[in-house]
């Protein structure tokens, strides 16, 4: 039996806690090394050479080269600096410029991508624009006929996800970068990588892509930096504009400390990738085989060879996710469902709406994600609590 | 015991939540999302629940968020819209009491396995002891008495719905939660309808949603039209704003909306006064046991109405109180609250207006 004052934190896709090595590294940039690295003098070099020293590291593990490495403040800027900092280069005289995502998109992605079809991007330079959502198949993949079917001459960018938030559904990047290049070679291709980048081998897997976005505390790093890669120096216009940092691509003071914790947590999580992969997959298919032996009615929105390790997104018929949330929480067990709106309340999931579910369908899903501090004792006890709430939403 | 307290970000239930723990009970706070459009400051909007939240971290205590918009679409802002059309004027904070916080949110705090759902209303609850019933009475303060609000509850609600601060008056909540530095301490009452924008206003949200129709007004004692109204539905009978006055110069109130003939009928105030009030026969709910025909009570016909002794008259499609002197009329839709003659703070039943 599990000790039911016991806690499992099984959200790690949505925030996973700091590697020791990231603290570690932060430390110092705290009081000791605390110049404004855009300096003249031997503090700020001193903070200068912090800041290059993450960056060399960030780019090995990425497959970039560091001039390639934009520093932002996280995930959600490297998106939108991708979506919008792209478009507003790429955008404006002539005709409209055609952009297509898939239709399982971050928000923050999704976001600035539909803003800017409907002129609300023009303060920053973005022209007239057309937005096109490729489908995703009933697993949760993007939709690759569907995708050729949007693409074009005229295809001014393609955004697609190295791997689903939610679903944890692994795209295929390869495959999309080769159609892009063949049907639209004029197009930029960016994929968000935040929610991979814990797991999969960027250097391999984003290597086809022009642009790619990642976040520092998915993977062990602090909160509020991240990076976007890209390729082509010049090819995004800045969102920030001020004292012209990052090649005048992101003004800002530099997060020192920030991007030291991102690139110590990056370079430890690339060391360990192919034995965690293999030790979270091992606990997460524990879950999911428990979880089917002992509750009916339970679906695997995407099947787990499809998926990030970590990931495990089920349904349970019947139940409402607001209410296994509860009770989930009330037993020590942190899970999360779709993206919340701005007052903490869930909406209907785009992507399982995207994946042809109705909305009572898309309410019953539960997203567990498990990670680098994920124990035996933790899924144990996730089981109990489970299979309990389960029972009585059904019963009541 | 445990307690789902309603946390609306207001003041009230702040320190209804406070009451709870300080009472010690195990408590976990909910706040609804009950409406996605613009509004100012009701049951939802993002800061309200940014307060609830804070209020939650200030007590320690969990807090939800639970997305009821669908639902608040369906059986409180769809119904108001419809009433509105046909010319009768709903209350939908009473709808919203009955159809979503004390049925939804009760059900779903049962599945969740709470014993009891507590909310920031000024009214309190007199659980029933030895076989006797639980009571629903007015709250101690009676400038913000909400008794009328809850005034459809029956003994399946009484019987797990707690009222934390219907004993306080809203000065001694105010002052609780200066004391325990809740972030709501200051924030102004909430007036209005949730779900409409004080911008906008009731035309622009109801005009949005329906056809308004302009109507003449035709004046019990001229019996010809005396002026134009450029939308019957947003009349409402017994109002005086807005209206020309009569012939012999005195102040003119509707007496009645037809929405057929798009008329709106007026007169002075003895001539729109009604003795008796009908309600719709199968609206009526009793606390606890159905007043027999021709019992007296006391009814109140607005939410800080003056409570006035009547009788009740029991029919079958159609019931009606009966005052002894007339009364200003009260809108169809509009709900009547009875109380007891005898404990005039303790509510017997209430009815929707005919």
């Amino acid at each position: 039996m599990s000790d039911l004052s016991a806690v499992a934190y099984l959200d790690h896709a949505a925030s996973t806690p700091m590697r020791a090595e990231a603290v570690e590294a932060m430390a110092r940039f705290a009081d000791v090394v605390f110049a404004n690295p855009s300096g003249a003098h031997g503090a700020a070099r001193e903070a200068r050479r912090a800041v290059e020293e993450a960056r060399e590291l960030i780019a090995e593990a990425l497959g970039a080269r560091p001039a390639e490495v934009v520093f932002t403040s996280g995930g959600t800027e490297a998106d939108n600096l991708a979506a919008l900092g792209t478009l507003a280069l790429r955008t404006g005289a002539g005709a409209r410029a055609s952009v297509v995502c898939s239709a399982i998109e971050h928000e923050a992605v999704l976001s600035p991508l539909r803003a800017a079809a409907r002129g609300a991007a023009a303060v920053l330079g973005v022209g007239a624009v057309h937005l096109d959502e490729a489908g995703v198949t009933p697993v949760g993949i993007v939709d690759l006929d569907a995708l050729a079917g949007t693409v074009g001459e005229d295809t001014a960018l393609v955004s697609v996800m190295t791997a689903n938030n939610e679903t944890g559904a692994v795209q295929p990047i390869g495959a999309v970068a080769d159609l892009v290049r063949k049907l639209a070679p004029r197009a930029v291709l960016h994929t968000d990588a935040v929610q991979a980048a814990a797991y999969l081998d960027l250097a391999e897997i984003a290597a086809p892509c022009d642009l790619v976005s990642v976040s520092a505390h998915k993977l062990g790093g602090p909160k509020g930096v991240g990076a976007l890669v890209v390729r082509s120096p010049h090819s995004v216009a800045p969102l920030l504009h001020g004292g012209g940092q990052e090649q005048e691509r992101r003004s800002g003071t530099h997060n020192v400390a920030g991007v030291v914790g991102f690139a110590a947590a990056l370079a430890a999580a690339v060391e360990e990738q192919p034995k965690e992969r293999t030790r979270v997959a091992r606990l997460r298919d524990r879950l999911a085989d428990a979880v089917a032996a002992s509750i009916e009615g339970v679906v695997e929105s995407v099947p787990r060879e499809l998926t990030l390790p970590g990931h495990l997104h089920l349904r349970f018929a019947g139940v409402d996710q607001e209410e296994l949330l509860v009770l989930l929480d009330q037993g020590g067990v942190y899970a999360s469902a779709a993206s919340a709106c701005a007052s903490g309340a869930l909406e209907p999931s785009h992507v399982l709406l995207a994946m042809g579910l109705d909305p009572v369908e898309a309410r019953s899903g539960v997203r567990f994600s498990l990670g680098r501090t994920t124990s035996e004792a933790d899924v144990s006890h996730a089981l109990v609590v489970l299979v309990d709430a389960v029972k009585r939403l059904r019963a009541g | 015991m445990r307690v789902l307290v309603a946390m609306s970000g207001g003041v009230d239930s702040s320190v209804a939540a406070a009451c709870l723990v300080e009472q010690g009970h195990d408590v976990s706070g909910a706040t609804l999302k009950l409406w996605g459009g613009p509004q100012d400051s009701g049951c939802c909007s993002v800061a309200d629940v940014d307060d609830a939240r804070r209020v939650a971290q200030q007590l320690a205590i969990p807090h939800y968020v639970f997305d009821m918009t669908e639902a608040f679409g369906a059986s409180v802002v769809d119904p108001y819209v419809a009433e509105h059309a046909l010319a009768r004027t709903p209350n939908p904070c009473i709808e919203c009491n009955r159809r979503i916080k004390f049925d939804r949110l009760l059900e779903r705090s049962e599945r969740l396995g709470f014993d009891a759902l507590a909310t920031g209303h000024h009214a309190r609850v007199v659980p029933g002891s030895g076989g006797a019933p639980h009571q629903l009475r007015r709250g101690a303060d009676p400038d913000k008495d909400q008794s009328y609000v809850l005034s459809m509850l029956g003994q399946r609600q009484l019987g797990r719905v707690l009222l934390p601060i219907g004993t306080m008056t809203k000065p001694e909540v105010r002052r609780r939660a200066t004391e325990l530095g809740l972030r709501t301490a200051a924030k102004p009452d909430s007036q209005d309808v949730c779900f409409i924008h004080s911008d906008e206003g009731r035309e622009r949200f109801l005009g949005d949603r329906m056809r308004l129709h302009p109507a003449s007004v035709v004046d019990l004692s001229s019996k010809g039209q005396t002026g134009a109204v450029p939308a019957l539905e947003l009349v409402t009978v017994g109002q005086r704003r807005g209206l020309p006055r009569g012939p012999d110069g005195t102040r003119r109130y509707v007496a009645s909306v037809d929405p057929r003939s798009r008329t709106v009928v007026v007169g002075s105030a003895a001539q729109v006064a009604r003795q008796r009030i009908e309600l719709l026969g199968d609206t009526l709910t009793w606390t606890d046991r159905a007043l027999p025909d021709g019992a007296p009570a006391v009814a109140q016909t607005s939410a800080h109405g003056r409570p006035v002794p009547c009788t009740f008259e029991r029919g079958g499609d159609l019931a009606a109180v009966r005052f002894e002197h007339p009364v200003r009329p009260v809108a169809p839709g509009q709900t009547v609250a009875l109380y007891d003659l005898g404990e005039p703070d303790r509510v017997v039943g209430a009815g929707v207006v005919a």
